[in-house]
């Protein structure tokens, strides 16, 4: 097969029998399990969680709008920050796009009809929710106010807020990731189709596995260090109590080990939708594809390495230091590889502006800025002045924002027709993708400035010579809040009334493709066998290797 | 609101001009890639934009040569970054042998700070200009964390261990004190003031403050009122190690171990002795935690450093033994090191 | 040997097949690697507690042997045999069902359940000694001798790390149960048989966590005497 087709010139019509429409009622949904199914469930929830720690962010962002702390309490500030990082961190960035985009597509993406344990998959989506329920139940009790890091002894001897049902949330939603990833992994290796070898899988299950070998090894950390508060909290013993014996650095080593690659489970899965989009909407081949690939497993190797950059002025030794540093700064270049290639990969092309092709050059950018401040924060140097300031805060936000939120979205409406069978509002998405763009660089830009000024994070109140720069913050955060909304809006206006897409609008290559939109319960009418290269765009005799 | 607001922080440090100008390395290196980026991406989107359905554009693959190039660049970089990085901290964690020495406990949420000749602050900190000062620090509850951002200088305050950072200002004036680390509801108020005089006032501030004691003679009280001395004597009536020129000296534990005695010996030894027990000594000494606190334990510590060498027959000096990377003997297995205040001291890097 | 349903021919029902895979052999390596990859998550689990064990018994050397001292050498000996038993009598389950033996298999199943019923009783007595002797850590604790700090410590690893062993136990002994009613059923065949073999590498692993631990708990300093 040559170079895909795109549009068809007539209307295309909806699907017999798609996943949508085989069964109704509240029990097929709930009892499904069909990947599909199971990710729009997720979808419904993870944009739940999604506003739930916007709404946190935006009462912070209003506190911040003037010097003292006088819109609410220190304690309750101290809650908003927390919950805020909580629900977004371990309720939406996790899950988002390998609960959402890689349950719905793994199993297309391989040629296969479902994922190896469909049951288990729902049974994930179960364990989300109880530990959604349970850190929801926190909320609303009164709230935690360790913040999203839990450092002790604060949290196990002088908090005296909701720690431990809030601890138990994530515990339990840790399970549902780990199930996630235990699903992806076993999938992707017993039951790709005939013909489909490893490269010529999709660059995005490529980072899905990348992902997933993070959740199988990390999360399970995370989950001990949390039992082991909850013991000390509960029991009155001394993992992490200096008073007993114990070291409360070590939580900082336990808890890091689990948080700084969680922080690739949040990226890599939207560097897997930039590698499928920038090749769609370039209509190439992406340019570098193994290299992409093997960085893929890099940073997912190497971010077990590098926890001790957080701790740089914990007290840990400098001879430490020095290891965790040079390890950094060497997990920084497998980004930067891929960054190239994606860029390369628009050299030559023939290249679409639409909604999702906004977001993957958004995402370029933004996640290099990211990056690059990231490397601020490997120098040691530097990092004792910015450490635990709005500096750290401007970094992670451009790479979970400006990089990981905008690739969901970008993934979102680039897979949209084939989850819905619809086409979104172009004009209005690519507004809204201008929107969050310029909304976002407002928000945070600012924020590296105020870090490198010295205003530390967490704080309820502040010195007045940092006012105009929280101000500008506030005001870009708004803006970012409406171009959160319109696509809440027009997505689900679209599953209604927008038009009919087709099985390929965009003329892309890839399985998932080759089949319906909205796909058949099974997938495939006959499991595809696979005999040609992956993004074959152009005809083979046209292959040209430079340099 | 004001309008005059900053956009970069005061220089008042040696070490904040270095690190201001490995920040400027970084920034210019950074913005250098980001607008190529940023640049190529919307220049490749506008000169290959779409212009017809049909056309496919050619295949390429890649190229190793180009592989190899942006990989080995960043990398180069990259360890560029880490070295001058590298070079500062180790210096931040070297603190100047004569170093005016200040203590500082940490508790929810102020900072009491105490000069060595006994004057006491809260959420103040005087000092003289072009003076190194190094701070020992602790925490009385949770971690806290004492920043001084026109100093580019940090480090967090952890509960059982002393941490030390150091620092010489260089003009004079008022900058902020933060803490950085997140230790409960009024993290955001456990702020204070430094105040970097010149000499004269510096002078004047020293004498005309409600100067107490000095920390050596607060702990000479607490040493007598706690009757350490009943055991910790000169004489052959002592059931303790004699203390007289214990501070910097090499001391043999029961377990065959050796190490350094320093501040957070001297403190685990007052909270929790019998974790340590000297050679040729019974582990009957009492523990301390609840009847003496932290700047108690800092005062008794000043008052210890102060006594002399003792007379012959005393314990043997030994040379110390293994040297680590830090420059000081390496301690034995569970004496949190105190980050820098070692006896053995490499010159400072400026 | 007749199956429960009473067919003659001895292969996997048609229902044993799963609809998203093309083959039972698929399906029953995909179950099996499923289990390691579960196991692989379990190591980590179980390993940060034995960071912190190892970081703590480098401090606190001394005060770890005095508390390891506490420990009923003959209930922990007792226990690993009985574990490793149970291991031998779940192997022999997985063998039996491999050979289409059921009864074997209803009698090795028992066998492994009961086992790990008596480590668990063992267990139980352990602890109501330890608490009865207030060596449960809290503000209950007390322990005569120097240091009691370190020897506290000691018992909080002990208890945490022996008692989340523990509940994988029960989690083990609940899913053999319910393999144990399966077979009784008929449900399995010397075609069909991977929930066992599986739940055997599980068994496994739980033994291997005690292999572990008991001599890190037990037998501190216990050369010496």
């Amino acid at each position: 097969m040559s170079a895909a087709e795109y549009l068809p010139p007539v209307e295309p019509e909806e699907p017999r029998d798609n996943y949508l429409n085989v069964a109704y009622g509240v029990r097929s949904w709930l009892l499904t399990r069909d990947h599909k199914r199971i990710a729009l469930l997720y979808l419904a929830s993870v944009t739940f969680f999604f506003f739930i720690g916007g709404l946190f962010a935006l009462l912070i962002r209003l506190e911040l709008l003037t010097p003292a702390g006088d819109m609410v309490q220190a304690e309750t500030y101290n809650k908003f920050f927390t919950i805020h990082g909580i629900v977004m961190v371990f309720f939406f960035l996790i899950p988002s796009i390998p609960a959402v985009l890689g349950n719905f597509l793994i199993p297309m993406m391989i040629g296969a009809k479902d994922l190896a344990f469909p049951r288990l998959n729902l049974l994930s989506w179960y364990i989300y929710m109880l530990g959604g329920l349970f850190t929801i139940w926190a909320i609303v009790h009164g709230g935690v106010d360790t913040g999203w890091t839990f450092y002790t002894p604060y949290s196990t001897l002088s908090s005296n807020s909701h720690v431990i049902p809030a601890a138990l949330g994530i515990f339990i939603t840790g399970f549902s990731s780990i199930l996630t990833g235990l699903n992806f992994i076993v999938s992707i290796h017993k039951m790709r189709a005939p013909g489909l070898t490893w490269f010529r899988l999709p660059l995005f299950v490529w980072a899905l596995y990348a992902t997933s070998l993070i959740f199988v090894l990390g999360t399970p950390v995370i989950a001990i260090t949390i039992l082991m508060v909850a013991v000390e909290r509960t029991l009155h013993v001394g993992f992490f109590d200096p008073a007993l014996g114990g070291d409360p650095v070590l939580f900082q080593h336990l808890f890091w080990f689990y948080s700084h690659p969680a922080v690739y489970i949040m990226i890599l899965p939207a560097m897997g939708v930039i590698s499928e989009i920038v090749p769609t909407f370039s209509r190439k081949h992406p340019f570098g594809y193994r290299f992409i690939a093997y960085a893929s497993v890099a940073i997912a190797v190497l971010g077990f390495l590098v926890w001790g950059h957080h701790m740089f002025v914990s007290g840990q030794s400098v001879y430490a230091g020095l290891v965790f540093s040079v390890l950094s700064f060497l997990v920084a270049i497998p980004s930067a590889i891929k960054v190239f290639n994606w860029t390369a990969t628009m050299h030559g092309g023939s290249i679409s502006w639409k909604a999702p092709m906004l977001y993957a050059m958004g995402f370029i950018g933004l996640f290099t800025v990211g990056g690059l401040t990231g490397l601020f924060l490997a120098s040691l140097g530097v990092d004792v002045h910015v450490h635990d300031t709005y500096f750290v805060i401007a970094h992670f936000h451009y790479i979970m924002v400006g990089g990981a939120v905008m690739g969901y979205l970008g993934g979102i409406h680039y897979w949209w027709p084939k989850i819905s069978g619809k086409l979104y509002p172009e004009v209005l998405a690519r507004f809204a993708a201008i929107i969050v763009f310029i909304g976002f660089n407002l928000t945070f830009f600012p924020q590296f400035i105020l870090g490198y000024l010295g205003m530390p994070r967490r704080y309820h109140s502040y010195p007045e010579e940092f006012q105009v720069l929280n101000v500008f913050s506030t005001a870009g955060a708004s803006i970012l809040g409406v171009g959160y909304l319109l696509p809440l809006v027009y997505l689900a206006w679209s599953m209604r009334y927008g038009r009919n897409s087709g099985a390929n609008p965009w003329g892309a290559t890839g399985l998932e493709w080759k089949t319906t939109s909205p796909p058949p319960p099974e997938n495939f009418e006959v499991t595809p066998v696979v005999d040609e290269e992956p993004y074959s765009y152009s005809a083979p005799g046209e292959v040209r290797v430079v340099g | 609101m004001r309008t005059d607001f900053p956009l970069f922080p005061d220089r008042a440090s040696t070490m904040a001009t270095h690190v201001d100008a490995l920040f400027f390395y970084l920034l210019t290196v950074s913005a250098f890639f980001s607008v190529l980026i940023a640049f190529l991406v919307v220049y490749f989107a506008i000169r290959y934009r779409r212009r017809s359905e049909e056309f496919v554009p050619p295949r390429i693959e890649g190229s190793l040569t180009l592989e190899i190039v942006w990989t080995v660049i960043p990398l180069g970089i990259a360890l560029s970054f880490f070295f001058w990085g590298a070079r500062i901290f180790v210096s931040m964690n070297q603190p100047p042998r004569d170093a005016l020495q200040v203590y500082i406990v940490g508790k929810q949420w102020m900072w009491k700070v105490q000069h060595a000749d006994g004057q006491k602050e809260i959420n103040e900190l005087h000092v003289p200009v072009n003076r190194p000062v190094q701070l020992t620090m602790t925490s009385e509850d949770v971690i806290h964390d004492f920043f001084i951002p026109a100093f580019r200088m940090k480090r967090d305050v952890v509960p059982g261990r002393y941490e030390t950072a150091w620092f010489e200002a260089t003009r004079a004036g008022r900058y902020h004190i933060f803490c950085a680390q997140y230790c409960g509801t009024n993290h955001s108020r456990m702020v204070g003031w430094v105040s970097v005089l010149e000499p004269r006032e510096y002078q004047s501030w020293l004498a005309g403050g409600a100067a107490s004691e000095s920390l050596a003679s607060a702990g000479a009280r607490l040493f007598a009122q706690h009757a350490c001395n009943t055991c910790h004597r000169p004489d052959s009536l002592a059931r303790g190690p004699n203390l007289e020129g214990l501070y910097g000296r090499l001391v043999r534990l029961s377990n065959g171990q050796t190490l350094i005695a320093d501040e957070a010996y001297i403190r685990e030894s007052i909270l929790n002795p019998s974790a340590k027990i000297v050679a040729g000594y019974q582990p009957i000494m009492p523990t301390f935690q609840g009847l003496i606190g932290e700047e108690g334990i800092l005062q008794l510590t000043a008052y210890i450093k102060s006594l002399g060498k003792p007379s012959a027959g005393g314990p043997e000096m030994l040379p110390p033994t293994s040297q680590s990377p830090l420059g000081g003997a390496v301690p034995p297995p569970g004496a949190p090191t105190p980050g820098g205040a070692s006896p053995q001291k490499g010159a400072p890097v400026r | 040997m007749a199956d429960a349903h009473g067919a003659a021919a001895p292969h996997a029902l048609p229902a044993d097949l799963q609809h998203q895979f093309e083959s039972l052999d698929q399906q029953q390596d995909a179950a099996s690697f499923g289990m390691w990859v579960f196991i692989v998550t379990e190591i980590l689990f179980f390993g940060g507690l034995f960071l912190a064990y190892t970081i703590y018994r480098w401090q606190f050397g001394a005060g770890f042997a005095r508390g390891s001292v506490e420990m009923d050498i003959v209930a922990g000996t007792a226990n690993t045999a009985i574990l490793i038993g149970s291991s031998l009598t779940m192997a022999m389950a997985v063998h039996s069902a491999a050979k289409g033996k059921r009864r074997a298999l209803l009698l090795f199943l028992a066998l492994t359940i009961a086992l790990g019923g008596a480590f668990l009783g063992v267990k139980a007595i352990e602890y109501t000694d330890h608490i009865r002797h207030h060596l449960l850590p809290g503000p209950g604790f007390r322990h005569a001798g120097p240091d009691a700090r370190a020897v506290e410590m000691y018992f909080t690893l002990y208890f945490t790390m022996t008692g989340l062993h523990a509940l994988h136990m029960i989690v083990g002994i609940g899913i053999l149960s319910t393999l144990f009613v399966m077979a009784w059923r008929g449900r399995f065949t010397a075609e069909y048989h991977n929930p066992v073999e599986i739940s055997g590498l599980y068994w496994h692993f739980v033994d291997i966590v005690w292999i572990f631990l008991f001599p890190l708990l037990y037998l501190i300093g216990r050369h010496a005497r």
